[in-house]
């Protein structure tokens, strides 16, 4: 009884903050001083063409570090948790085969799954997208390559040299940004080229690189674990 | 108004998929209506002009988690012979 009426209490002031948030909601006509600054001398500071990515890399990349260290801490909890015994490794099971539909498909579409993966976060100081969301896009791919032939090994050897060397590198780079430019992360250390190329925005794209591969193997451990 | 309509439309089915995923009684299709109510949300994200989150809610919150969700009930279903 009074479980259920701490419930409904908290429900009720729940939606009660809600509503507040509701009634007094009035869209902003114009962009609050931070966001102004961000947009008006963003790309001319920075060089990148996607704000969104200056702010996320550059002004923010401290917190996209911090992001990077979640993800990596899930994946090797994951992986401790689940770690495969040496006496169950070569256990035979009999798995229904995959269907010959997503069989067939995967040799056409996983090209191309990793090419518009390594696209999105190469391109990801000109156009939406970039580390997290290219790496998300790895890992399906990954998936799809899980579904089609659940017996798939992947190499945890290189997938472990594949992670570790991009997380050290994006940390390095960041250094780099400290020790040569103005802050930690600091993509200023390269040349900023012209606004809207590929070669451009400094170190950014190469941090998004780093951080592609890192998101990328890391998902994709985690769903090698969780399958077997 | 046309923008307004798309986005109740797919409001509305973010809340019943959630709904669904809440009292559905079979444990794999509740699994995949919360994917399908990620779904909604990386739409809606598109139609509020904000690719970079609808990549990230489609490819992590619809495709990756749904699939880890069915792995997990598979591994927590499926009785250990030995």
């Amino acid at each position: 009884m009074i479980k259920r009426a701490t419930i409904l209490i908290t429900l009720a002031l729940l939606g009660l903050i809600f509503l507040q948030m509701v009634v007094e909601y009035s869209p902003s006509t114009a962009l609050n001083p931070l966001s102004t600054h961000y947009v008006t001398s963003g790309p001319d500071e920075l060089g990148a063409a996607n704000i969104v990515t200056a702010v996320v890399v550059t002004y923010r990349g401290l917190d996209t570090l911090g992001e990077v260290a979640v993800l990596f801490i899930s994946a090797a909890g994951v992986g401790l948790l689940l770690r495969r015994k040496a006496s169950e490794k070569e256990e035979e099971r009999s798995r229904r085969p995959s269907s010959e539909l997503v069989g067939t498909a995967i040799h056409f579409l996983l090209p191309l799954i990793f090419v518009l993966g390594i696209y999105i976060f190469i391109n990801g100081h000109l156009t939406p997208g970039g580390g997290f969301q290219g790496g998300a896009v790895l890992a399906s791919g990954i998936m799809l390559l899980l579904l089609a032939d659940p017996d798939t090994r992947l190499n945890h050897g290189m997938i472990e040299w594949l992670e570790s060397s991009a997380g050290f590198s994006y940390v390095v780079v960041g250094v780099l940004g400290l020790v040569l430019a103005g802050g930690f992360l600091d993509n200023r250390f390269l040349d900023l080229g012209t606004l809207g190329e590929l070669f451009s925005a400094g170190a950014i794209p190469i941090i998004y690189i780093f951080i592609g591969l890192k998101v990328g193997t890391e998902l994709s451990a985690v769903l090698e674990r969780m399958k077997d | 108004m046309m923008l307004l309509l798309i986005a109740t439309v797919l409001c509305a089915g973010i809340i019943l998929s959630a709904l669904l995923a809440v009292h559905l009684g079979n444990i794999v299709s509740a699994a995949i209506s919360a994917g399908m109510a990620s779904l909604f949300a990386a739409i809606i994200y598109l139609v509020l002009a904000a690719p970079d989150v609808a990549m990230t809610e489609a490819a992590i919150g619809s495709g990756l988690t749904t699939v880890i969700f069915l792995y997990a009930i598979r591994r927590t279903m499926e009785p250990r012979e030995k």
